[in-house]
């Protein structure tokens, strides 16, 4: 055995990332490769009135100008089923397929022109009449607008009754802004034709999905798109959908007849790949006395556009956290002209634990215990909602070891008791956790005479390290060294892999990547002592060569599977100027086995700097008299930098989790941002004494 | 970017000559500023004059006080030691700016004159007095959180977002222009007007002047001096409130007292009132306290920038402990 | 002495990793574009086009600059160092290997801008502590977080060429 799952082993893609030599999307340059610019509405809502492209199309360098009145009727094929990342209701946003503008800086014209500089200029010239109609662009309109069907409601017990004869309670709103992925890399698109056959060099977290999307648009065979991308820069949820721009690549291509490449600018992403809705909350609970919890209410109401509803899993915690006989959730969408929102990073339960976690933070000051101890006082032996017990949870040892590490039994009970300083200090903590999926995949193995292996599936790393773990699990199961097997992902040419996303790469195409190993070895009869080259020979072939495809089990019926984490956080505060620093934050988690330590514990860290973001920088500055986010950047849009960055340790609770699937790993790329903000902010409380609901939690909010 | 033609000039005054009269023709010296109003639509030069061939690079410090190059780095005069020692607040206004890689290209005469962070004022999809005149201000009523609460108008409240130029009106600097009638001296604190009805109008600068030179006088307050910078984020931001403060002290009297603040103003703003409730008192945190309390006198808020009205005299009492080794 | 007069289309030789390459540009291309797109040096990574993000960084002249804030006409004879010319005959350079090591790269997208930015910090002496390699590292975003673990290979480099 050469047992490399577990072993912290360096990211395989490492040389090719700190070299410059891996390539992604906007990078892949087809022989005459022209620029695409989009032009953007200004309006929020309203039809082209009239479009002046003349002095566009004899701009200097120009190719073509596309715009509804000229591009050609794209097949839009339906779908049976929308594309699991789409949301089921409603139709995506149809390019250049008529007048009607749905929200500021959806795409209207495309520019195609030899160079980046002569296609941006040109788009500029694009004269835009619009005939504006009365746009609804605040959360309030949104509310006063009707109802989306997209909402519903759970109830476990009589959670209103429950709360009204409580003990003690708290009753709060939450509010959560508009946030935007921001991954480094900008979204792009190089696309190729060679007659009715595309290749798409695109960034995507799903090339098999974007592919049969495109097939449909165009009404291909889906067999007729390839798509391409060895490399994510980022995504954290900006990728899972094909968007707007991957058509009009292929559709520029098609017009001009030459490959072209579509490379979004940082202030486009703002409109052009989704972003974490704003949302509030509504989070009231009620104890006994010795803080048991008698009644969990949590009511969300999120923003989404009014061409697709767009729902996430807010109030999934609010169901199984805590144990708690009565539940009543309420979901509720409000439409705007807005872009249509999506998935970003830990989804809807990262926003649903921010309102929970900071409630559970307010009851146990209410019942004047402490906080940890409330959250040991209502662990969930089971998941309640569905009434299964866990296929693992080691979530008190992530207490233990996380309160241990942090020395959470120094923080002093009362707010603005404890100091360093002229600073203000806190200490707050959370509960994290993160529904482990798991997906059906495909993944092909080949072994060589010369002892190397080729394992494949066309699945995606936007970071994570994909390439890494694929390649211990590989090299696990052929028992080779790690540096004789090579994992290739992100081709569609490749075996099927399912969305990446939602952490569910390591559960599902780790699991295909172990069985087409076992596969190939069985093919091969390799036997203990035998080497693949003498194997090889007797089978009188160079190379063999197996697929797998796995499914899910019955396991999801039988078990309820989650990551699970607990974090703690200290901030410094200084009240004068409102400036809250954060120079230590402790994360535990229950991850089920850890494939490799050293990238599970950097995507730990990674979602430890996203989750202070949002405790404390992350904001769209929406306009809502233009619809548009004014700080469409990186200079006023605020991600931490590393200054902001104290100490950050990351723990993981042992564990192995085969029940939920083979490997024994529940997935993790989304549990290292959960429970970081409200830990954050109940610091923040603990700090100076003022509970503060809304984020970010910026200077103003804490000066006094 | 609209197509512009690029030469780099061997000599000022043929450089300053051209400027002058062809239209929109513009200098470009680190480019770090200009380059981002050229990727946003915000500018659109005919020409760009490159002038950083030219030799004004040199940064001097002699008894009387130091003498800039217009084109010396920001990131060389923050680490020249006579800077550090003899003008500290002018040492960390310019390591509190922007990045290290962006000190390195930003010249000390472009940095004077970077241009406002509103986010109405950069993007052009939206109307601004400032970049598009007789548009309107839409900062007034909307995301205003970066404006300026001090010498705004009903047509422009643009905070002018440069740190440095804050230091340099504290200490009674001097800009040097060379322009088409010669030669001319003005202090920094009149090279940038306030936006009254003509926001457009930023600087006092007529087409091809050309910055050579800043020049700052030496002395006890500017020895004894601290930059302090409010931000979200612990580093690469721009102000949210500044301030440049110095004192001289003798006896435990305050003899003399600079304060300029950032950040909450459409110019480099002077707090005269707050350095006259200071020359002459006993150094204490009393005096500090009353003096700084003052600080936003006059202040205008509109919306989400009142928080600065609060936190404006808390940076100045804040830096002038630090200063007054009182912090 | 006369100016020049101003083209819009310029010839120019840029010095890339030691090697001349003569170029004719569009005055408007940023460095950054002309290392992508004309010498299609594509480690130097495009983030934001407004110097406000890092993953440009280059080295001019051995100092650190963001290269889509210059023109490329504005490089004629300037020495430019991406990161394809840091790595000599195969071998990682101490700081792309410290990265690797350390895992101070995710997605890998800001990490030649990351790494182009601590060669220059070793070289101006800011690893004094780890919050002063942290604040003269904060001109380069990391949007994965990786920021501990750069810090990590930043003070490893830094130690060992003590
Ligand atoms: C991401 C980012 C963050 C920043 N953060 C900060 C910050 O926190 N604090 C801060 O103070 N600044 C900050 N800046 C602004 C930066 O300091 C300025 O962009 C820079 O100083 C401008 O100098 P430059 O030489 O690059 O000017 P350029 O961009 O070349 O020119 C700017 C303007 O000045 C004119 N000009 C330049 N030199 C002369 C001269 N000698 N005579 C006449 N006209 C001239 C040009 O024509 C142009 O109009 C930041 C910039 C960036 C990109
Ligand atoms: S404050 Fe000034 S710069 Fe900003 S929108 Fe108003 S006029 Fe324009
Ligand atoms: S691309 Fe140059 S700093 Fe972002
Ligand atoms: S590694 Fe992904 S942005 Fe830094």
């Amino acid at each position: 055995m050469s047992g490399s799952i577990g072993r912290p082993v360096s990211r395989v893609d490492g040389p090719a990332k700190v070299t410059g030599a891996a390539r992604y999307a906007a990078e892949f340059a087809p022989v005459d490769v022209l620029h695409v610019a989009l032009v953007g509405s200004t309006v929020p809502k309203g039809r082209i009135a009239a479009l002046d492209t003349r002095a566009a199309q004899k701009a200097a360098g120009v190719r073509a100008v596309i715009t509804h009145l000229n591009a050609p009727r794209l097949p839009y094929r339906p779908f049976d089923e929308r594309p699991e990342v789409d949301p089921s209701v409603g139709e995506p946003l149809r390019v250049f397929q008529g007048p009607e503008v749905r929200f500021s800086g959806q795409p209207i014209a495309a520019v195609v022109a030899d160079t980046l500089a002569q296609a941006r200029h040109a788009a500029a010239l694009v004269g835009v009449t619009y005939a504006a109609q009365a746009a609804t662009t605040t959360f309030e309109g949104g509310r006063r607008r009707a109802p989306k069907a997209g909402g519903g409601e759970t109830r476990r017990g009589a959670a209103v009754q429950a709360l009204g004869n409580a003990a003690v309670t708290v009753d709060a709103v939450y509010v959560h802004p508009r946030e935007h992925h921001n991954a480094m890399e900008p979204h792009a698109t190089v696309a190729l034709w060679e007659g009715e056959r595309l290749t798409l060099w695109d960034k995507t977290q799903w090339v098999n999905n974007d592919a049969v999307e495109i097939a449909h648009v165009f009404g291909l065979p889906d067999d007729h798109v390839r798509v391409i991308c060895p490399y994510v820069g980022g995504a954290f949820g900006s990728g899972l959908r094909t968007w707007p721009h991957v058509t009009i690549a292929a559709l520029a291509a098609r017009l001009v007849g030459r490959p072209v490449r579509v490379e979004l600018t940082r202030r486009e992403l703002y409109t052009s790949v989704g972003f974490r809705p704003h949302t509030e909350q509504r989070v009231a609970l009620g104890a006994r006395r010795d803080g048991r919890l008698t009644a969990l209410i949590h009511e969300a109401t999120a923003q989404t556009s009014a061409y697709e509803e767009h729902t996430e899993e807010t109030l999934s915690p609010a169901r199984v956290t805590y144990a708690c006989p009565n539940v009543l959730t309420r979901y509720r969408l409000v439409e705007m002209d807005v872009n249509t929102p999506t998935h970003m990073r830990a989804p809807g339960v990262a926003t649903g634990l921010f309102a929970l976690e900071c409630a559970m933070d307010e009851l146990a000051v209410a019942l004047d215990m402490d906080p940890l101890e409330l959250r040991l006082a209502n662990y969930a032996e089971r998941n309640e909602e569905d009434d299964l017990p866990w296929s693992s949870k080691e979530l008190r040892a992530c207490y233990r070891m996380g309160a241990e590490r942090f020395g959470w039994s120094r923080r002093a009970p009362a707010p603005r008791s404890m100091r360093a300083g002229a600073w203000l200090v806190g200490y707050g903590m959370a509960t994290a956790l993160y529904p482990a999926y798991r997906s059906e995949a495909s993944a092909s193995a080949t072994v060589f005479a010369d002892g190397t292996a080729s394992v494949r599936s066309a699945a995606s790393d936007m970071g994570p390290g994909t390439y890494t773990a694929m390649t211990q699990v590989a090299a696990d199961v052929l028992e080779l060294p790690l540096d004789r097997v090579r994992f290739e992902l992100g081709d569609t040419a490749l075996p099927k892999a399912p969305v990446h996303g939602g952490s569910i790469t390591m559960a599902s195409v780790g699991t295909a990547v172990q069985a087409a190993c076992e596969a190939v070895r069985a093919k091969l009869g390799a036997a203990n002592g035998r080497s693949y080259a003498e194997a090889l020979r007797e089978h009188g072939v160079d190379r063999m060569e197996a697929t797998a495809h796995v499914e899910p089990g019955d396991e999801s019926k039988r078990f309820s599977s989650w990551a699970f984490g607990a974090l703690f956080a200290e901030v410094r505060v200084d009240v004068d100027l409102g400036i809250v620093r954060v120079p230590r934050i402790v994360g535990a988690y229950d991850v089920g086995r850890v494939v490799n330590p050293t990238t599970a514990r950097s995507q730990c860290l990674g979602g430890m700097v996203g989750g202070l973001g949002m405790a404390l920088l992350e904001q769209a500055d929406w306009d809502p008299r233009f619809g548009r986010v004014m700080n469409a950047n990186f200079a006023e849009y605020l991600v931490p930098v590393n200054a902001d960055i104290g100490e950050l340790q990351v723990l993981f609770a042992p564990g192995d989790d085969r029940r939920f699937n083979p490997l024994g790993a529940k997935g993790l790329a989304e549990i290292g941002l959960c429970g970081v903000a409200p830990a954050i902010a109940n610091a923040v409380y603990h700090a100076t004494g003022r509970r503060l609901r809304t984020l970010p939690i910026t200077l103003e909010a804490v000066l006094v | 970017m609209v197509p512009f033609a690029y030469a780099a000039a061997a000599s000022a005054p043929a450089a300053i000559r051209h400027v002058a009269q062809r239209r929109d023709a513009e200098f470009i010296a680190g480019g770090t500023d200009m380059l981002q109003l050229l990727q946003d639509g915000v500018r659109s030069p005919s020409e760009l004059i490159d002038i950083n061939r030219l030799p004004m690079t040199a940064i001097e410090v002699g008894p009387k006080g130091a003498r800039l190059g217009a084109l010396a780095r920001m990131a060389d005069v923050a680490d020249d030691p006579r800077i550090r020692a003899e003008f500290p607040m002018v040492a960390e206004a310019l390591l509190a700016s922007a990045s290290p890689q962006v000190r390195n290209m930003a010249s000390i005469g472009g940095n004077l004159l970077q241009r406002t962070r509103c986010l109405y004022f950069r993007d052009v999809a939206t109307p601004c007095n400032r970049r598009a005149p007789g548009t309107g201000c839409p900062a007034l009523d909307g995301e205003n959180r970066l404006n300026a609460i001090l010498g705004g108008s009903v047509h422009c409240i643009a905070t002018y977002p440069g740190d440095l130029a804050v230091a340099l009106v504290a200490l009674d600097a001097d800009v040097h222009i060379d322009g088409t009638r010669g030669e001319r001296t003005i202090p920094v604190e009149r090279l940038h007007r306030v936006p009254g009805d003509a926001p457009h109008l930023e600087t006092v600068l007529e087409p091809g002047d050309l910055i050579t030179a800043v020049t700052i006088p030496a002395g006890a307050a500017a020895r004894r001096s601290h930059y302090l910078k409010v931000r979200d984020r612990a580093s690469f931001e721009f102000a949210l409130a500044s301030a440049a403060v110095g004192l001289e002290v003798d006896g435990g009297t305050i003899r003399a007292a600079r304060v300029a603040v950032g950040g909450v103003a459409t110019v480099p703003w002077r707090l005269r009132h707050v350095e006259e409730a200071l020359v002459g008192r006993p150094l204490s945190a009393d005096v500090i306290h009353e003096a700084a309390r003052t600080s936003s006198d006059g202040a205008e808020p509109r919306g989400r920038n009142a928080f600065k009205v609060a936190l404006l005299p808390r940076t100045v009492e804040r830096a002038l402990r630090t200063v007054g080794g009182l912090a | 002495m006369e100016l020049p007069r101003p083209r819009r289309d310029i010839e120019l030789t840029l010095r890339v990793n030691g090697a001349e390459r003569p170029l004719t540009l569009d005055a408007r291309t940023t460095l950054l574009d002309a290392l992508r797109d004309h010498l299609h040096l594509t480690g130097t990574k495009k983030g934001c086009e407004l110097g406000q993000c890092g993953a440009c960084t280059v080295l001019r002249d051995g100092r650190r600059i963001k290269a889509c804030l210059t023109l490329a006409a504005m490089q004629a004879g300037a020495e430019i160092v991406t990161i394809e010319g840091l790595a000599a005959d195969g071998a990682l350079h101490p700081v792309q290997a410290a990265f690797v090591e350390h895992d101070g790269l995710q997605c890998g997208y800001c990490t030649p801008g990351q790494i182009m930015s601590a060669v220059a910090l070793l070289r101006e002496g800011r690893t004094g502590s780890d919050d002063e390699i942290r604040e003269f590292m904060s001109g380069n975003l990391c949007r994965c977080g990786a920021y501990t673990n750069i810090v990590a290979a930043i003070r490893q480099a830094a130690d060992r060429a003590a």
